[in-house]
């Protein structure tokens, strides 16, 4: 009896003993949470040789991907699984296969952040570093390595990152390893902290390793930037100023010159309620930047040069985007975004918005160092580049207007009109093309209907006497809460060759519900490039099934 | 004594079970994440709030034209949302260096009265696992999300205050 008791008192000990710690792994599991998302893009094709969408083997491509994040307290830790089976059309058919592209662990506490593994990070505007994923482009630079954030007062962040660069499914071999800082003078000095005048200052310096295996050229192996940048803003203006140097870098895109690189980036804007009006320029000299000397393309960048040009994003505007020129380019653009107001003879009952937006890019001046060197030349310095003159070819204009009014409780529309010239040999590497002038007109009118109901028609007009010539695009759309169904047609109808005065149509059905959203289209895609951000992806003619998939939780 | 005993083992274990079944149905906090305002100042999400009100998170970008309509409409019905339900809208813009700076000049443009941040690097973006934009989060009084919808189709601003009007009643939103 007695040694019953005692094994039934050890076991009650025991079980006492442990329940707080049992209470403590269940709160520690408790806290935990993971969470991810889901994207999964598939296409059937069909060839056909009347638009140039060729015979795909494989018939099917898919793009998928899934994010898991795991988070508990300070602690963070992610996978990204990626399947490309095989790549999309248009994709670099580098990226098929299957795999965990992506996964990291991050903890922080008190003033310290740290992450290994891969992540993404960006010094200032991204002159000299910017690491970022844009799917819709298959573009993918995350860094794998190491990164330490420390904010030693409010006001002051460091960063520190060293690692390499995706490529595909492999690594770089070359290395990446940059610093930043930067100050808020306002949060950091007291006595600034109610100062109407807002100044931010930041620095960086990002340097790149890779062995030299040329048998001939002497090529640096470690090649640094730096950049410094300025926020100054006051009221409703504000200037943001950055500037960027990066020493003699040959590489395949520079033909090998040995011309150190520099960029400078202003931007300046004033807003108040009812009133925006912005003013940028640029001017980027033999900028390109990466881990390996010899890629091109859109792998291994280690830098990121911001275009200033708007982003177009109806199809018949998109036609002809502006790729960023690495090598050098002077740009310029403003903006100014109005709201008449409400009551007025042209604002209306609701109110009427009108935005006016232009930019320009040209080549920067190059002239020959000296009488028996070429502009350019191999493994000489290149060009001598005036500062201030602009280049004499010009690659990219676009001036447009945008209006958006709401009509009543039932119509509203936006009207756009876009007049562009578009050097197509520079930007699409089409050469002996002439550059093209083109005048878009838009319109896209939503009609609401009774319970969640609304229809949507676009109509679209690009009128042009270069390229394929006059396009002409209708667009009808059909919303309810959780559907919508959309009939789009593209005719070519203006193209010299009547063979290629073609109808692209696409019929899209989808679904969605909260965070999910399933939609199937059948039809037709023109061959087209799509940029963003300056980052551009050839878009190959194709016709077939789609399918995409998108879910969060 | 021993009867005593195990009733303290059961009550103690019983209550460790509910708190562990509670702490299932908690809601996930708003991730502790970077962010800039238009001066460049740095914020961390965790600060955002509307004291102690429910809020909306809605993810935009300047180049997106449903998040444009969306915030359009809800523009229009703003300040009765504020002034009878109290919500706020915090407009966070995942626009990267090349059109990040065009966001003040439009959201004045349009006259927006919202509160907006930028998520220049996606950090927000990628912790709150957003795919596309627009995404739009409803968070409670405690910095909780309970209800999010992607894309935007006309009137879903009417459904959205009808779900805060519920979650300011005490109503569980959450299967909405």
């Amino acid at each position: 009896m007695r040694k019953l008791i005692s094994i039934n008192r050890s076991i009650l000990i025991l079980t006492i003993g442990l329940l707080p710690l049992f209470s403590v792994g269940q709160n520690i599991l408790n806290s935990g949470q993971v969470h991810g998302n889901f994207q999964l893009d598939a296409q059937y094709y069909l060839e056909d040789s009347t638009i140039g969408a060729p015979d795909v083997p494989e018939k099917i491509g898919m793009n998928a991907f899934a994010n898991l994040i795991y988070t508990n307290k300070n602690f963070e830790a992610g996978v990204r699984y990626e399947s490309y089976l095989n790549p999309l059309q248009g994709y670099d058919t580098r990226y098929t296969g299957s795999g965990f592209a992506y996964r990291y662990a991050k903890y922080s506490k008190d003033k310290f952040e740290i992450t290994v593994g891969n992540f993404y990070e960006q010094f200032g505007s991204g002159l000299i570093f910017r690491a970022y994923e844009e799917r819709n482009l298959g573009y993918d630079n995350a860094v794998d390595g190491i990164r330490v954030k420390y904010s030693p007062f409010e006001g002051v962040t460091f960063k520190g990152i060293i690692g390499n660069q995706r490529f595909f499914w492999e690594k770089s071999e070359g290395i990446v390893r940059g610093l930043d800082g930067e100050i808020n003078l306002n949060t950091l000095i007291k006595k600034f902290n109610d100062k109407k005048t807002k100044v931010i200052l930041g620095g960086s310096f990002v340097s790149k390793y890779q062995s030299d295996q040329d048998p001939i050229c002497e090529l640096p192996e470690n090649v640094g930037s730096y950049a410094g940048r300025l926020n100054v803003s006051r009221g409703k203006i504000n200037v943001y100023t950055e500037y960027a140097y990066k020493i003699n870098d040959p590489s395949t895109v520079n033909g090998f010159i040995y011309k150190p690189g520099e960029a400078l980036l202003i931007e300046t804007s004033y807003t108040q309620k009812g009133l925006g009006i912005s003013l940028a320029a640029k001017r980027i000299d033999n900028m390109n930047y990466r881990t390996d000397r010899a890629e091109t393309g859109t792998s291994l960048n280690i830098n990121y040069l911001p275009s200033l040009t708007k982003l177009h994003t109806y199809s018949l505007s998109a036609i002809y985007p502006y790729a960023t020129q690495a090598n050098g380019e002077l740009g310029l653009s403003g903006s100014l975004i109005y709201k008449i107001k409400k009551g007025s003879a042209i604002g209306g009952k609701y109110g009427t918005t009108i935005a006016f937006n232009y930019s320009v890019v040209n080549s920067i001046d190059k002239t020959a160092i000296n009488d028996s060197t070429t502009i350019g030349q191999k493994g000489t310095l290149g060009y001598e580049s005036d500062f201030f003159k602009v280049g004499d070819r010009k690659y990219f204009e676009d001036f447009n207007i945008e209006v958006t009014k709401k009509f009543n409780k039932k119509i509203k529309g936006v009207f756009s009109w876009v007049n562009l010239m578009y050097d197509i040999e520079m930007n699409q590497g089409h050469a002996n093309q002439p550059n093209v002038y083109a005048n878009i007109a838009i319109a896209d009118v939503t009609y609401k209907l009774k319970n969640r109901k609304s229809l949507r028609l676009e109509a679209q007009h690009l009128s042009t006497h270069q390229d394929e010539k006059n396009w002409a695009l209708g667009l009808l759309e059909f919303n309810t809460k959780h559907w919508f169904f959309a009939l789009m047609d593209q005719y070519n109808y203006g193209n010299d060759d009547t063979k290629k005065q073609i109808h692209y149509y696409t019929l899209s059905l989808g679904y969605n519900r909260n965070t999910s959203r399933i939609a199937l289209s059948y039809g037709k895609q023109r061959e087209g490039i799509l940029c963003i951000g300056g980052v551009c992806r050839a878009v190959p003619a194709s016709n077939g099934l789609t399918l995409s998939i998108t879910s969060s939780f | 004594m021993r009867k005593l005993f195990a009733i303290i083992v059961l009550i103690v274990l019983s209550i460790s079970f509910t708190f562990a079944q509670e702490n299932d149905k908690e809601f996930r906090k708003i991730p502790s994440v970077n962010l800039k305002t238009m001066d460049g100042k740095t914020i961390d999400t965790k600060t955002i709030s509307n004291n102690g009100k429910p809020y909306i998170i809605s993810f935009w970008a300047t180049y997106c034209k449903p998040c444009i309509k969306e915030l359009n409409a809800i523009a229009e019905v703003y300040e009765e949302w504020q002034e009878e339900h109290g919500v706020k809208i915090i407009a966070v813009s995942i626009d990267d260096s090349r059109t990040c700076r065009s966001v003040p000049v439009l959201i004045n443009g349009k006259g927006w009265e919202y509160e907006f941040y930028l998520d220049e690097n996606s950090d927000f973006k990628r912790a709150m696992n957003v795919n596309n934009v627009p995404h739009t989060f409803i968070i409670n009084g405690n910095n909780e999300i309970v209800w999010q919808h992607t894309t935007y189709s006309e009137g879903a601003e009417e459904e959205l205050i009808e779900l805060i009007i519920k979650l300011n009643n005490g109503e569980d939103i959450s299967g909405e």
